[in-house]
């Protein structure tokens, strides 16, 4: 099949990882797509960010799928059941406005600058070397932190369930897909 | 049918299941998959050929190949 240019949108992905690396405040612009799946799904009523655009559910189909790093093996019936893929939105969730919390306690004054990023909600991995100061608010410093801590969490948690099962497996339980394909329940359910 | 034993092909998506990821429409070399509002894949069974890549790719395994009578 004929490739479009979107269909190489896994390399935007792969290059955001590693700018994260360098510059922790390139991280602002993953916000991006936190927003743009669900304006398109609440705009349109589809998932089109996930059918054509997400990058990260392409690199998980490149690296899986080309260059062979997964088994492919079918996924457990528990984790593509919806009681696993909602809790684990919702976990998700408590954890992201968790995030925010600690972001506003920077921007109130009320603690320090964590140059850290937190991988799987757990370990605090030390990151000063990507951070060369700001220009803005301290908070916006701790914002970035915190949100490529959620970007390379879910990279990681992509990266395992790709070994082990399908290339894709990630887009089962991805929180934005679970999000989008609500949004458009919702919508279709509306629809007559 | 003009070939007799000849058995036919077709997808069917557990579509109770599906998570509407969009992968099965992406690999289906007939283009026969539709992602329907968002929520989840439809086949088109006159496009489909039952080749089957689209169960091997879909990231929930909710695709089955059946063969239907003919
Ligand atoms: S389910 Fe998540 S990772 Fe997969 S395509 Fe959609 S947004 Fe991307
Ligand atoms: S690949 Fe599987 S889960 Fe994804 S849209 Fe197709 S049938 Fe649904
Ligand atoms: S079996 Fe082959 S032709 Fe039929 S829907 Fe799947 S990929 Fe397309």
């Amino acid at each position: 099949m004929k490739k479009r240019w979107y269909d190489y949108l896994w390399i935007v992905s792969l290059l955001y990882l590693l700018l994260g690396f360098f510059n922790i405040l390139f991280t602002w612009l993953g916000l991006l797509c936190f927003f743009l799946p669900l304006i398109i799904s609440v705009a349109t009523g589809t998932k089109g960010y996930c059918n054509r655009y997400c990058g990260r559910g392409q690199l998980f189909g490149v690296l899986g799928g080309r260059f062979g790093l997964s088994r492919k093996k079918d996924i457990p019936g528990w984790m593509k059941h919806k009681a696993f893929r909602y809790g684990f939105l919702i976990f998700f969730l408590v954890m992201f406005l968790l995030m925010l919390w600690n972001t506003y306690l920077v921007f109130a004054g009320a603690q320090d600058l964590q140059q850290v990023v937190t991988l799987l909600w757990t370990f605090r991995l030390p990151w000063h070397w990507a951070y060369h100061g700001t220009l803005f608010h301290l908070g916006a410093a701790q914002f970035a932190f915190g949100f490529y801590g959620v970007m390379l969490t879910s990279t990681v948690l992509g990266l395992i369930t790709m070994m082990l099962f399908k290339p894709r497996s990630w887009c089962v339980y991805c929180p934005m897909g679970t999000m989008t394909q609500l949004i458009c329940k919702a919508k279709a359910g509306k629809q007559p | 049918m003009t070939s007799v034993g000849k058995k036919r092909r077709t997808a069917a998506v557990d579509q109770g299941a599906c998570v509407a990821c969009g992968c099965c429409a992406k690999i289906c070399p007939m283009q026969a998959i539709e992602i329907v509002r968002g929520v989840m894949a439809q086949v088109n069974p006159d496009k489909c050929v039952g080749c089957g890549k689209c169960a091997r790719e879909c990231p929930a395994s909710v695709i089955e190949i059946w063969e239907v009578g003919a």
